[in-house]
């Protein structure tokens, strides 16, 4: 992944990142798996990504940020540690899931979008996982929990805090 | 070898979530250590439906089913079930009225209320096993249509079975498939549209998570029926259980010819590729969706032209949604004859909903059209939990409407729902209780739509915006008796006025509500109470004297010493200073105090 890597680690995913771009080169509609791809990479996508892109694939670097700035899935901004995700769809959020993301606010200072102050956390809000039974549904990195009440969030999250 | 014993576990995304993968390895290591790997065998399947209840397994013989199996269970169902065959009886189901514990399916309301056409293999068969898809009669239907049928043919009894696109509008499939196959042009596509933006819908996914094939399945006939070679699954890379099903199917169709060239032996080539969504609801709707894939920001553009003239690269498209798609083979295999015992005259077949919300089986379920709202959520979902009342039913998702508790036992159709203000949608359903404020539940979805929303025409992009801000003004204790027919006004305005699906249906959700709820926005409004005590700025905690033990607790728990009586009196909250932080609601041991 993306966070803290300067100098030698940024050539080598800019190496992986242009495998990426000749491997797509010439296919209609490459913008996007590009794209993809590169978050994979990078852990997010910075203007140098996207200009290298641009440049890769012959498409005008406003095109490359218009395409990254309408999918809420491309990033900007790198993440936190631990992503949070706070499932906000209609499931969620009638089983209380606007408590969790008001506590996280509360004390963390955390919010949609943002990271924390230590880099520690960072935290999107997401429409639907597709564990609606389990509502409300959080998701850490790779991990999905369900069922949460807002003790056990913080529990979870204080848990984090120890890592 | 044939295996005397297997173990079915649950694969979807509700029971991974609930670490149904470390449940199947526990079981693995234990059947090893048992010695029992030539006896028995696990197979991991998609959603057996029952999600709330989740890890859910299955053994046969018996067809006996655990419900929320943990990683420590599984040395006693081992030991138990499989070595002595016995039942481990507190892993069963219960159930919840007459607190029966059950075995099967088959004795479960959840499962015996429905019928199950779409979802015919999901939890049945290992959909990474092509085989098992094959074992099910998969793929027959194709080399039906490839060998005993003319495109035409296809495409008639398509037609003549009454299907009608499960994506939201209902628009006729075999229609649609002859437009597109009669449409001029060597080169067309089909696109699966597995996009499903709707929060809490998880229909699709589900689909493609238990019973890829059966999609592919489908996509190579409508190819076959249209005259396409080349199809595309269009998906989102956050569902990515699907993705990697859905990839493998792909890959496995082909190693076994079932995609690719000279299928069945004829001259027909059709070939599948995933392409990624990345997080746009807007991308849902045909057109965006094919910008998408043209690798732009999906906006949609005005039709017609209609992606079935012009479509992918100008090329004629026939786009189809997930669940639609799976019943292609089933009504290829069995005829359109057998499909239209399902369901009604103008709504025909079985429609699949994600069942959530105030439920107490939440899940996936499938029912003939025409069965009522009600008996999906008292027979199927099992009514109402935590002795609540039933208020309103949520379908359709954004484009859709709330239909009150005391229209319950209409038929669930796409005019009737058309007929009470909400929609059938892509098939969520979220239900709602007492304690659901209607206008904040409005000013919810509007609150989706205004983020959705691709900003390219005027109407959507500021009038959902407008729309938000007044309901945000009631919710906050600021609107005005004039603000009810101002949304009214407006509301019907966007939805006249808007290019494309998204804003032509954003104003939904507030329409139904001011309809069936008028008297919530009343109370909003006028006597500054939220009825439901969700809208923090106007609700109230206040102790019920009657209930009141006068035990005090609460008055010291208070912050802000805002809890008036002494011991042995009846308590009482001072509103003024009361900043509802609901620490005396929670501390109260007779829950004599309430929103
Ligand atoms: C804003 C918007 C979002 C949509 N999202 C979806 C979706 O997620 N999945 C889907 O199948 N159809 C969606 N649709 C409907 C599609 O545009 C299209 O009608 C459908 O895919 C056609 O397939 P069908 O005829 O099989 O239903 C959406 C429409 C709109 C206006
Ligand atoms: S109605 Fe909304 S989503 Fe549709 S084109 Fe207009 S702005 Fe975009
Ligand atoms: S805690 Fe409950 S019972 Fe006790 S004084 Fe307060 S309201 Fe009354
Ligand atoms: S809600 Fe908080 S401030 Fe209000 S009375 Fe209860 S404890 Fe006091
Ligand atoms: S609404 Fe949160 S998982 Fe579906
Ligand atoms: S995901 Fe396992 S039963 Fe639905």
């Amino acid at each position: 992944m993306g966070e803290n890597c300067e100098g030698q680690c940024r050539q080598t995913q800019f190496a992986e990142l242009d495998k990426v771009i000749e491997e797509y080169r010439g296919t209609p509609g490459a913008l996007i798996p590009v794209l993809h791809k590169a978050q994979e990479i990078f852990g997010y996508l910075p203007e140098e990504v996207q200009y290298r892109i641009s440049q890769g694939l012959g498409l005008p670097l406003a095109d490359v940020y218009g395409v990254v700035t309408f999918y809420s899935r491309f990033t900007l901004v790198p993440k936190g540690k631990h992503d949070i995700g706070v499932c906000l769809g209609t499931a969620c959020y009638v089983k209380g899931a606007g408590e969790l993301v008001g506590w996280l606010d509360k004390e963390l200072g955390l919010k949609p979008g943002g990271i924390t102050r230590d880099g520690l956390f960072s935290l999107e809000t997401t429409r639907c996982v597709g564990a609606c039974g389990m509502a409300p549904v959080v998701t850490i990195g790779e991990e999905v929990k369900g069922r949460l009440t807002v003790e056990q969030f913080s529990e979870i999250i204080r848990e984090y805090q120890q890592k | 070898m044939t295996k005397s014993s297997h173990i079915l576990i649950c694969h979807g995304t509700a029971c991974v979530s609930s670490e149904s993968r470390e449940v199947y390895k526990a079981l693995e290591k234990a059947i090893d250590e048992a010695g029992l790997a030539d006896q028995v065998r696990i197979v991991h399947t998609g959603c057996f439906g029952f999600c709330a209840r989740g890890p859910i397994i299955l053994i046969h013989p018996g067809g006996v089913m655990y419900c929320e199996v943990s990683v420590g269970d599984v040395k006693e169902i081992i030991e138990e079930h499989i070595k002595k065959g016995n039942i481990v009886e507190r892993l069963l189901y219960r159930d919840p009225e007459t607190k029966e514990k059950k075995t099967g399916f088959d004795a479960i309301n959840f499962f015996r209320n429905q019928t199950r056409v779409v979802l015919r293999n999901c939890g049945q068969i290992n959909p990474d096993d092509i085989h098992e898809y094959i074992a099910k009669d998969g793929y027959k239907a194709l080399g039906k249509a490839l060998k005993e049928m003319t495109p035409n043919q296809v495409i008639a009894e398509i037609k003549k079975s009454g299907l009608r696109g499960r994506g939201g509008g209902g628009f006729p499939t075999g229609l649609k498939w002859e437009l597109t196959a009669k449409s001029s042009g060597d080169t067309k596509y089909v696109i699966c549209n597995a996009d499903e933006g709707d929060p809490g819908a998880f229909m699709d996914r589900s689909i493609l998570e238990g019973d890829p094939h059966s999609v592919l399945e489908a996509m190579a006939i409508a190819g076959y029926a249209i005259g396409a070679r080349q199809g595309f699954v269009y998906v989102r890379a956050e569902y990515a259980i699907a993705v990697e099903r859905v990839s493998h199917a792909i890959e496995q169709a082909r190693e076994l010819g079932l995609l690719g060239k000279n299928l069945f032996e004829t001259d027909f080539a059709f070939d599948i590729e995933v392409r990624l969504g990345a997080g746009a609801f807007v991308c849902g709707e045909e057109t965006a969706l094919i910008t998408s894939i043209e690798g732009n920001r999906g906006e949609p553009r005005p039709r017609p032209p209609f992606p079935a003239q012009k479509g992918l690269w100008g090329n004629p498209t026939l786009i189809n949604n997930v669940e639609t798609l799976a019943n292609i083979p089933a009504i290829i295999l069995n005829g359109a004859e057998w499909f239209t015992q399902f369901g009604t005259e103008r709504s025909r077949g079985t429609k699949v909903f994600a069942l959530a919300g105030k439920i107490n089986n939440t899940g996936l379920i499938e029912v003939p059209m025409g069965a009522t709202l009600r008996h999906v959520i008292y027979d199927i979902g099992g009514g109402i939990p935590d002795g609540k009342n039933l208020k309103a039913v949520q379908t359709g998702g954004p484009s859709g409407g709330c239909i009150p508790a005391h229209l319950l036992d209409t038929p669930i159709e796409y005019d009737t729902l058309l007929e009470l203000g909400s929609m059938m949608g892509s098939g969520g359903m979220i239900v709602l209780d007492e304690s659901d404020c209607m206008v904040d539940i409005a000013k919810f979805y509007l609150e989706f739509t205004r983020d959705e929303s691709c900003g390219k025409c005027t109407p959507c992009r500021i009038g959902t915006k407008r729309l938000l801000e007044i309901l945000e003004r009631i919710t906050e204790g600021r609107g005005k008796e004039d603000d009810i027919p101002l949304l009214q006004e407006l509301a019907e305005g966007i939805k006249e006025t808007s290019l494309c699906g998204l804003g032509q249906s954003a104003p939904n959700p507030v329409l139904s509500t001011l309809r069936y709820f008028k008297d919530e926005y009343m109370a909003h409004v006028r006597d500054k109470v939220c009825p439901a005590g969700v809208c923090k700025k106007l609700s109230r905690i206040r102790i019920i004297p009657e209930e009141c033990k006068k035990c005090g607790l609460c008055a010291r728990e208070c912050p802000v010493g805002a809890i008036k009586g002494k011991p042995r009196e009846t308590h009482e909250i001072d509103p003024e200073k009361c900043t509802k932080c609901e620490a005396c609601l929670k501390k109260c041991p007779f829950g004599a105090i309430r929103k």
